[in-house]
């Protein structure tokens, strides 16, 4: 009923082709976009912030980077966490080479750094395909996270080994650092997630992401057709590792506020890709509702006990929280293997054709 | 400066030809326990097509059932065979409730099944057995711990009994696998299995079977592993981190092959041993074993693509 589509006529291919086709589409993205900009800045809590928002926020851009390359492109990427790490030490070395440098430039500029990196990393991928591939990107996940150990030239000889956020400034107003407050975290980050995202949007609409999928669904057919498989596939691995480099950069700077080498270890690549594939590969939207569940999984289970009124040790808790995680993996896996987003699509094919079945 | 880093190495080597033999020696231990894990890889991705990223944690919780079952009072040999049952149970639940609902769906979906498989034992294990680093019971199962003293070319040679208990352990039950692989019926059906899942099926082949029989004997090098391993280093969960070791194995030697487990494990474990101590640590600042391996393989499949000796990849549209 609210979803009805009738009535709705399209006069011309361009209309057809237009990004909502649907109008409920639109309406219901402005809604979101609303309560994103608008209300949640209102209602929300230092802890929301910290916990939820800003998180999820990060973690679907780098599950976006990644969908990019896995979800259109077809190349199983292990590394991500690795690509992170290398968009926050490209941002911390920028800030500090040059401290008059707006942060929000040497945010988006450090992309340009990881990108480089993951095109070289992306090279074997025109030989090695599936699992091979997939653990020849854990050669630069191990070896890049060794490289932010070794060399102390990237955390500035800091006898700690960390990455300390230096507070940076625009306009008077403290955007990254201790200095800085929550909100004006969360609407930068809010801002760059949503660009990335349009960016992402119409990337995968146009012929870049028609080559993508092509190579995707059989690399040699498309070889056949005319794709250029060595530029498709090293443009996939260039954006999508620019993406995740911006999210390490704004995981670093505007979340963590610090971060050491191990921070981008294999179980951030992990969560990432956790998330690409709970929320559906090939699918934007998926990447948010995939980093709102398991971003919000564990605050949910962390408070579940006390709401409840049952005293568990804080360790136990945590034990069982990776349990029940890996749990509802596996059964969201069994449930909905195309994520999310398929979820939402079922539900949105009912509400179009709703009251009738078919 | 290229004498530095491309000759000098060597003539150490033949100038303390002792040291190097201890170098080699513990990388063969090693490599053979990388053998041994990516073997259990192997098993499971001929007769499943699944990357079986839980191989590492199966170490793990082998080894923490082991050493917690001994913490309850029972007899070691007993806790063996005890543990055995567990992983025997815990094949047949992870066929019943993980695999059989996923049969058919996309490799990429499996692999992630047996992360979350993964992160579901890392939050069993730490809520039976605690966090904590254990002591393996090495001499309550009567592995010996002395060790000889050789001396090659004057120098000086250091085998420890544990090692060389592991090398032969380790070997025994490789030729044990080979010869039940070759020579029984089930170790044909899994083979055939591997080849061609239609044809093995249309053979009267249970999948069903196949499968729990591999994850188990996936379970019992995952025991041996975890005793070998944790009575060099302790048992905790760092241990899993040898698993991602057995990744690079199985890159060089090939996804499908036994022969290339075995010999990308020995392979890797020397290598990356040699290149740490004549390269790693006086060039690069050490710890190089984290990444070497992977690096190794990434080079020797840019120029073969199916690894060593794994199958020819032909591609069809």
């Amino acid at each position: 009923m609210l979803y009805r589509t009738a009535g709705q006529f399209k006069t011309s291919y361009k209309a057809d082709q237009a990004l909502f086709p649907v109008r409920q589409d639109a309406v219901l993205l402005i809604a979101i976009l609303i309560v994103a900009y608008v209300i949640f800045p209102l209602i929300a809590s230092e802890f929301a912030y910290q916990t939820l928002l800003i998180p999820v926020m990060i973690y679907a851009l780098a599950a976006m980077g990644l969908n990019i390359l896995t979800g259109y492109a077809g190349q199983l990427s292990l590394g991500t966490g690795a690509f992170m790490g290398v968009g926050a030490y490209a941002c911390y070395k920028l800030i500090t080479i040059f401290p008059w440098m707006n942060p929000i430039v040497a945010i988006l500029f450090s992309g340009v750094f990881s990108a480089g990196i993951g095109v070289a990393f992306g090279i074997p991928s025109l030989r090695i395909k599936g699992f091979y591939l997939a653990i020849a990107t854990l050669a630069a996940q191990f070896f890049l996270v060794w490289l932010f150990e070794k060399w102390a030239w990237l955390y500035n000889y800091n006898a700690s080994g960390a990455i300390q956020v230096p507070n940076t400034e625009m306009f008077g107003i403290y955007l990254t650092g201790p200095l800085a407050s929550s909100v004006t975290q969360y609407y930068l980050v809010l801002v760059i997630v949503s660009f990335m995202t349009m960016l992402c949007i119409n990337l995968t609409r146009g012929n870049l992401g028609r080559t993508w999928k092509a190579t995707r669904d059989m690399d040699i057919a498309a070889e056949l057709i005319g794709i250029n498989l060595m530029r498709s596939k090293l443009i996939a691995f260039a954006i999508s590792s620019y993406i995740v480099g911006v999210a390490g950069a704004l995981y670093v700077f505007m979340w963590k506020g610090a971060a050491e080498p191990n921070l981008f270890d294999i179980p951030l690549s992990f969560q990432v890709l956790f998330i690409a594939i709970i929320g559906g590969l090939g699918s934007i939207l998926g990447n948010y509702l995939g980093a709102i569940l398991i971003v919000g999984l564990p605050v949910v289970l962390n408070l579940l006990p006390a709401a409840l009124g049952l005293t568990i040790s804080s360790a136990l808790v945590e034990h069982l929280n990776i349990m029940i995680v890996g749990s509802l993996i596996i059964f969201f896996l069994i449930v909905e293997p195309h994520g999310l987003a398929q979820l939402w699509r079922l539900i949105r094919e009912k509400l179009i054709i709703w009251p009738f079945p078919h | 400066m290229l004498y530095d880093y491309f000759i000098a190495p060597f003539v150490d080597m033949f100038a303390a030809p002792d040291f190097l033999m201890q170098v080699l020696w513990e990388g063969l231990v090693s490599g053979i326990l990388y053998a041994l894990i990516a073997l259990g890889f192997v098993l499971i991705f001929r007769s499943s097509r699944i990357f079986n990223f839980a191989q590492g944690i199966m170490v793990v919780f082998a080894a923490l059932t082991l050493v917690g079952l001994h913490a309850l009072g029972v007899p070691a040999w007993i806790s063996v065979g005890l543990t055995l049952v567990v992983m025997f149970g815990l094949a047949v639940t992870i066929e019943r409730v993980v695999l059989r609902p996923l049969v058919g769906q996309p490799d990429i979906i499996l692999f992630m099944a047996t992360i979350g498989i993964t992160l579901f034992l890392i939050g069993a294990g730490e809520t039976i057995f605690g966090g904590e680093n254990k002591v393996m019971i090495t001499e309550e199962l009567g592995i010996p711990t002395g060790d000889y003293v050789l001396e090659p070319f004057g120098g000086l040679l250091i085998l420890q009994h544990l090692d060389i208990t592991v090398v032969i352990v380790a070997t025994l039950l490789v030729l044990a696998l080979l010869a039940f692989l070759n020579y029984t019926q089930m170790g044909r059906a899994i083979r055939a299995l591997g080849d061609d899942h239609q044809a093995a099926l249309s053979v009267g082949i249970s999948l069903q079977t196949i499968w729990v029989l591999v994850w188990f004997i996936a379970g019992i090098i995952a025991l041996v592993t975890g005793i070998a391993w944790g009575a060099r280093a302790g048992v905790s969960f760092a241990l899993e981190v040898i698993a991602y070791k057995a990744l690079p194995v199985l890159m060089l030697g090939g996804l499908e092959s036994i022969t290339g487990a075995i010999v990308g494990g020995l392979m890797i474990g020397m290598l990356e041993k040699l290149f740490e101590i004549y390269w790693g640590q006086p060039f690069l600042g050490g710890n190089t074993e984290t990444w070497f391996a992977f690096v190794l393989a990434l080079i020797v499949l840019l120029f073969r693509p199916q690894g060593l000796f794994g199958e020819r990849i032909i591609e069809r549209v």
